[in-house]
């Protein structure tokens, strides 16, 4: 046993510190929205947001306006070097940003490689949910099912990189294969590879694992938009003789489009930020590396803050499109059922 | 509701009489449905599995062959769990630690957020003053920062306080030992608001406005309609938002490695992404850490799935 309790003991305290203060807190603040004068709403909605705002003021808003001007500046933030930061990302070959056709094998850069995941997670994560949802539709084991595929949306991204690092796992040819997909190609009688060395195909491996985390997200949404659509065009479809794939292109898809774009929307701010899945199964390297990886490498390991923030507002300039798309979309739906 | 609409789904069929073709077709139909949801099912579930059986397979068993040789030759022991768990760090063991670190980092982080949430979706469904609507969409619009924007400078607020022009504003927090865990806590704290205020705000401006406008009208102040008349309502928000925030900090690994510090103060996460950096190999160790890591979130997701999922449809579809 190496298990020393005397160790844990203050970082115990400390919670429990951190608990009480959390009820003084809460308990002093709705003392004082006691005694205020209750007529006066101004005061009370001040008092109330008081805690948030501040917080975000202090934690999301002035970092976010500082880390935009960090963009600009040198490595040690003690001088402006102006558009330096983004035609290095840009332009500079070494940047690693840039990809490289000329390689064998072909080095995507880390601008690409995000393209990749961004095009591809939220993608074939919809359409794996989509399917699922419909396939277990209404089936006996409906509930059991979906929790099947549900269940990877708890296990952190490091977990599920182990996860499957494991099922990626290389023996040499001939050797006893302990991973499972390499298992399967010996099999088949293939030779065994080494999927998160060997590029381009490394990324491709990656990506399966976020897909493997949001499909379930992605269903479970899809699955409630589904059951939502109305029973009678439902029987309409179904006095009409429609083939179980009719339905699905012509009813079903329909019908579901606002929540359709909803999760690819949310997936693809999600996978953007994708860090930790990166940073646990190849660390970065073997081509591998995304905007988020290198923001933190940058701003965190190397200590060129210039670099990593203009990373860091790099990722907030790809999240703006979407959103906006997301906003006109939301208008237009709300502007077509007013009408 | 589940049998109204499998009423009016079977009816139909009843009706029209079904052609031998029609029957084949929706047989097969029936059947690539069931093979294709297996193949997922079996895809979403056999990775994780496959780590849960190595963990209780003996080290050299582990190494030297695939672990779905545990049924024909099933061997058992605890022992990766226990080295892990209580071995001396350095042979990549004293998981026990990080746990507890897991755990004092994650309960005050839900929290904080929780209440403070709670509070500001109260002021901004229920009270009156200008600018209101302005306020709340402000708060909507932060949920796009990448919370990649707010490290470097909320690294630099904690170890150097904020000085402007050579005049020291704010002192630095120099936080050691176990009070390190205080930025971990406001760092997640303050990304957690935008999506909570936003959650709980849906969900509150949903109650019926009668319930606010007769408390109000019997002279109840806010604080007493907050504590008794909305609070008890809004409990399943709470339990959905709690949930998601459990999840997300427990499952977090970019804001402790940034703000959590050394290996005193690091949770599960960041020693779980260590070995799997420097001992890729041993096997026997990482299954067994990782499951470590997600049993806590397994076991609260799996018996708390139905407001989780509450929350994701508040969330998304509503949104």
């Amino acid at each position: 046993m190496n298990f020393d309790f005397t160790a844990e003991a203050p970082k115990l305290m400390m919670l429990l510190y951190g608990v009480i203060a959390f009820a003084a807190v809460v308990g002093l603040l709705l003392l004082v929205l006691d005694v205020l004068p209750a007529r006066k709403d101004r005061w009370i909605a001040l008092g109330l947001l008081a805690p948030a705002g501040l917080l975000l003021l202090v934690g999301l808003v002035v970092p976010a306006i500082r880390t935009m001007v960090l963009a600009f500046m040198n490595a040690d933030s003690s001088e402006f070097v102006g558009l330096e930061n983004f035609r290095w990302m840009f332009t500079d070959k070494n940047s690693g940003m840039l990809p490289d056709f000329s390689t064998t094998p072909v080095q995507y850069g880390v601008l690409l490689s995000t393209l990749l995941w961004v095009l591809l997670v939220p993608t074939v994560s919809t359409a794996v949910g989509l399917v699922y949802a419909v396939m277990v539709d209404r089936s006996r084991f409906e509930s059991f099912a979906k929790s099947l595929v549900f269940m990877p949306m708890a296990i952190s991204f490091v977990g599920a990189g182990i996860i499957w690092k494991f099922v990626y796992e290389y023996r040499q040819e001939g050797a006893d294969q302990i991973g499972l997909l390499n298992q399967i190609v010996v099999w088949f009688g293939g030779t065994p590879q080494q999927w998160l060395l060997d590029g381009p195909w490394n990324t491709l491996f990656l990506i399966v694992v976020l897909v493997w985390i949001q499909a379930g997200f992605a269903m479970v949404v899809l699955s409630a938009a589904i059951k939502a659509i109305p029973a009678d065009i439902v029987e309409a479809a179904h006095i009409d003789g429609v083939t179980p794939w009719q339905m699905f292109w012509r009813v079903t898809i329909p019908s579901i489009r606002p929540a359709l774009v909803v999760v690819l929307v949310t997936i693809s701010i999600g996978t953007l930020k994708v860090f930790d899945i990166v940073r646990t199964m190849t660390g970065g390297q073997f081509g591998t590396s995304v905007v988020a990886n290198e923001m933190y490498t940058y701003s965190f390991r190397a200590d060129e803050k210039g670099k990593g923030a203009a990373l860091a507002v790099l990722l907030f300039l790809f999240v703006i499109p979407i959103v906006i798309y997301q906003v006109r979309l939301m208008r237009r739906r709300r502007l077509e059922g007013a009408r | 509701m589940s049998t109204g609409t499998e009423t009016i789904v079977a009816a139909p069929d009843a009706e029209v009489p079904p052609t031998v073709a029609g029957r084949v077709r929706k047989k097969l139909t029936s059947r690539t449905a069931s093979a294709v949801s297996l193949v997922i099912a079996l895809l979403w579930t056999v990775p994780t599995l496959g780590v849960l059986i190595s963990s209780i397979r003996p080290e050299n068993e582990i190494k030297s062959n695939g672990w779905w040789n545990f049924f024909s030759n099933p061997q058992f022991t605890l022992d990766n769990y226990n080295q892990v768990l209580f071995g001396s760090r350095s042979a990549s063991g004293g998981l026990a630690g990080y746990f507890v670190n897991s755990l004092v980092i994650t309960i005050p982080s839900v929290l904080f957020p929780l209440a403070f949430c709670a509070l500001a979706a109260y002021a901004l469904a229920w009270t009156r003053f200008r600018g209101r609507d302005w306020v709340y969409i402000g708060i909507f619009a932060l949920q796009i920062v990448p919370l990649q924007m707010a490290l470097i400078p909320l690294l630099s607020f904690f170890n150097y306080g904020v000085s402007l022009g050579g005049v020291q504003l704010l002192p630095a927090w120099d936080l050691d030992g176990p009070a390190k865990f205080i930025t971990v806590w406001f760092a997640h704290t303050c990304f957690a608001l935008p999506l909570g205020i936003f959650l709980l705000h849906n969900f509150m401006a949903e109650l019926p406005g009668d319930l606010v406008e007769a408390a109000r009208v019997d002279g109840a102040t806010h604080a007493k309609i907050f504590r008794s008349v909305i609070l008890p309502l809004i409990v399943p928000a709470l339990a959905s938002f709690a949930i998601f925030q459990f999840l997300w900090v427990w499952n977090d690994l970019l804001v402790a490695l940034i703000f959590a510090g050394g290996p005193k103060n690091a949770p599960l996460t960041v020693r779980l992404a260590e070995l799997a950096g420097n001992r890729g190999n041993e096997w026997q160790r990482l299954t067994a850490a990782a499951f470590v890591s997600i049993i806590v979130p397994l076991t609260v997701f799996l018996s708390l799935q139905r407001y989780f999922v509450r929350g994701l449809l508040a969330g998304s579809v509503k949104g």
